[in-house]
């Protein structure tokens, strides 16, 4: 990936990833929410060795507005060859119980806002034959549980909408690639208490680079979730659901 | 409220943690006081807050600006050494001073207003430090350089992190040609020996410290090996300077807390018998890259475990020229018969750069660094003593590796103390401040100064 697209460049995650790339000498097209936050990472990755940084601070839940950003990024790098979507919102699932509206905002921002914005991508990615969509999902999108089944719900669509997007872009070249973050220390968990198994930005960025380079389907980051994925799929609905998680 | 600590593991006090994120963003008000903290590497008690909120500056982490030709570089105060050096030194600029880690951050840099082997050269950080943003608790920002605001850029540098939070800071780099070091290391026999040694260095190397056996006592009180060093120059004939990457480091790590046994005096003095008897009496020069010239501690990851659960007490101070020699021997003498080994001592001479900063500990002198095992009762008055000895001898201690000192004390060794408490943010506050500052102070700071000042009272009692 050279000329990469990062859809929700302020998150820690995508922060981290804007680091590695920038280290690369990527050129990249920043997007964000906050103009100001925008500038520091973009200005981050200038000082860090990015060939070309430009940004644009929009509101992704904003859909009318994602054909011409992605026209803007293409037009601003000369050409895209890699995305990396990683907005998102984590949500508060009692609130998301009590009212449709916080729920509609988690299933739009997680999972509407990408497969618009994939819509568009996959289109000109499938066209000129080439590129690598990486997007972050979650291991919350492989089981429904009681304390966060809505953003679950979200990253399990998601996951789908790639399976799919993947088997039908495979004959023009085109990589798509599911990532899925287990816990991951960042601003969005800063109030739930860590324990061994949060990974750090930096460790989630350097599994999904690898896999984005590998051009990979679908890879649990760090490895180890791969196997507590198997086991809480494995547990038939009968006792899962007695199950307090 | 979690239990936390500093470099030195004691104290261990409780506090809340607050991260940082955007520099923008206002300032966190959690309620009762808070303190920057940047990352953790004084050793006592000037970077935690018992009973307040620690503001965690470890993500501000962003670099702003670097420009290859001057080698100005600006960034967020939560940026470490390691950054910038990763950053500059492939493109020819090094850090202008560096303490003996290269895991600080800038802000902390700033606030403790470090020192580093050219002190004699280049005088401290502060002076490196063209600009920064301070953010107070009332929401003002300001942007403070020598020519702008100079009051709260002298209040800040060596400002304990009590004036408000840095947000972020440009700092002028140096050239170099290349990052290897020539560095050569001289054996002195004794005190005499090494402030010989260290002037005559001074006039010909940039990079001069050295480490001292502090077991040694009697005539042979002080011995020790001087490193002293200077960038190597462009074209080195035949040696491998193409091999110039950055060294990654972490070679090993101590993986838990060391029985306290494992220190003692037998294996101290074993390692120093070793360490000085190694170089055989004569001078040896060899290339080194920067790394381990500069950061030999940091192949060690978490050496500050094998002091064991107890933490230890680092003991840093610098005394005048004039006193120098009968100070720093009974300072070495007391430490060497207290029977509690200091692991790694560390002498260096300061020249008389002086420091933009109002607090800063540098002085002109001869400074001595000492770490000793917490052993109670005992480890506090030996340390207690070495405090009164360096204040008769008209020094200073340095409040980024003290635990204890007295506010008498502190009074005696940073006079510009009053006009600086001025500039203190009222909702920033730090367990070494309410330490030193229990109460407005019952005497006349004036009188109490200079070689004749009383006895502190006992440090056991304060507490
Ligand atoms: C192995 C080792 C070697 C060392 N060698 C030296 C040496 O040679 N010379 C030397 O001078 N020191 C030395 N030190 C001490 C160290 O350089 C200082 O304590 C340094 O200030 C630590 O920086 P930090 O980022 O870890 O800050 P912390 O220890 O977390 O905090 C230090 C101070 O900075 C303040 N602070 C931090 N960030 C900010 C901010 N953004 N705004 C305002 N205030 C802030 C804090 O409130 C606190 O008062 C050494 C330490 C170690 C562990």
């Amino acid at each position: 990936m050279k000329k990469v697209l990062v859809l929700g460049a302020t998150s820690a995650i995508a922060q981290a990833t804007v680091r590695l790339l920038a280290a690369r000498g990527a050129s990249l097209y920043l997007v964000g929410r906050n103009a100001a936050n925008l500038e520091a990472v973009a200005q981050d990755a200038t000082t860090r060795g990015a060939a070309k940084v430009e940004s644009r601070a929009v509101d992704l839940n904003d859909f009318a507005a994602h054909e011409s950003l992605v026209d803007a990024a293409y037009a601003a790098l000369g050409g895209l060859d890699g995305v990396v979507l990683a907005h998102g919102v984590l949500g508060d699932q009692t609130e998301a119980q009590k009212s449709w509206a916080a729920t509609e905002t988690v299933l739009r921002t997680n999972f509407l806002s990408a497969v618009s914005l994939l819509t568009v991508l996959a289109n000109r990615f499938e066209a000129q034959k080439a590129g690598t969509l990486v997007v972050i999902s979650s291991v919350a999108g492989d089981r429904g549980r009681q304390s966060n089944y809505v953003y679950g719900a979200s990253k399990g669509a998601l996951n789908v909408f790639l399976q799919g997007l993947r088997n039908r872009l495979a004959k023009s070249n085109v990589a798509v690639v599911t990532v899925k973050p287990g816990f991951v220390d960042t601003p969005m968990t800063a109030h739930i208490p860590k324990n061994k198994l949060f990974a750090s930005p930096e460790k989630v960025a350097r599994g999904l680079l690898s896999a984005a380079d590998a051009r990979k389907n679908e890879v649990y980051v760090p490895g180890i979730w791969a196997l507590i994925m198997l086991i809480i799929r494995t547990i038939p609905e009968t006792v899962f659901k007695r199950m307090k998680l | 409220m979690k239990a936390l600590e500093s470099w030195g593991r004691y104290p261990r006090v409780e506090q809340r943690t607050q991260p940082l994120v955007w520099r923008t963003d206002a300032l966190p008000q959690p309620g009762g006081t808070v303190l920057p903290h940047g990352l953790g590497r004084s050793y006592g008690d000037s970077c935690l807050n018992g009973g307040g909120t620690l503001l965690l500056t470890a993500g501000l982490d962003r670099l702003i600006s670097f420009d290859a030709a001057t080698g100005v570089v600006r960034c967020e105060a939560g940026v470490s050494l390691d950054t910038l050096l990763r950053l500059a030194a492939p493109r020819g600029w090094f850090l202008p001073v560096t303490p003996g880690t290269k895991f600080v951050t800038v802000g902390g840099a700033i606030a403790n207003d470090v020192h580093g082997k050219n002190h004699h050269r280049g005088g401290t950080f502060g002076r490196y430090v063209r600009r920064f943003e301070l953010v107070r608790s009332d929401g003002s920002r300001r942007v403070c350089a020598p020519d702008e605001n100079p009051d709260w850029y002298g209040a800040t540098i060596g400002g304990l992190g009590l004036t408000g939070l840095v947000t972020w800071a440009e700092v002028q780099l140096k050239p170099i040609s290349n990052p290897y070091v020539l560095q050569e290391t001289v054996p002195f026999g004794n005190l005499d020996g090494f402030l010989e040694v260290a002037r005559e260095s001074e006039k010909d190397y940039e990079f001069t410290m050295a480490w001292v056996d502090c077991l040694a006592r009697g005539r042979k009180v002080g011995r020790g090996l001087l490193y002293r060093g200077n960038f190597a120059p462009p074209q080195f004939d035949g040696l491998p300077l193409a091999k110039s990457h950055l060294s990654h480091g972490v070679g090993l790590a101590v993986p838990m807390d060391m029985p306290a046994f494992c220190l003692n005096r037998l294996s101290v003095s074993a390692f120093n018998w070793l360490y000085y008897h190694r170089q055989n009496g004569k001078p040896k020069q060899r290339l080194t890259h920067y790394d381990p010239f500069f950061y030999p501690l940091d192949a060690i990851y978490g050496w500050n475990r094998i002091y064991g659960r107890k933490g230890f007490l680092q003991f840093q101070c610098v005394v005048p020229y004039s006193t120098a020699r009968d100070a720093l021997a009974e300072i070495l003498e007391r430490s060497s018969r207290g029977g509690l080994p200091s692991f790694l001592s560390v002498l260096k001479t300061f020249g008389d750069i002086p420091s933009p900063g109002w607090l800063s500990f540098p002085r002109q002198g001869v400074t001595l660094a000492m770490d000793f095992a917490n052993r109670g009762e005992k480890t506090w008055r030996l340390v207690e003593e070495l405090d009164r000895v360096t204040r008769e001898a008209g020094g200073a201690v340095y409040p980024a590796k003290d635990a204890r000192m007295s506010p008498e004390s502190f009074a005696a060794y940073f006079p510009q103390r009053e006009r600086f408490s001025r500039y203190v943010d009222p909702a920033f506050s730090s367990s070494f401040w309410r330490r030193v500052n229990p109460v407005a102070l019952p005497f006349s700071l004036e009188s109490e100064r200079g070689p004749a000042a009383s006895r502190p009272q006992s440090l056991l009692a304060i507490r």
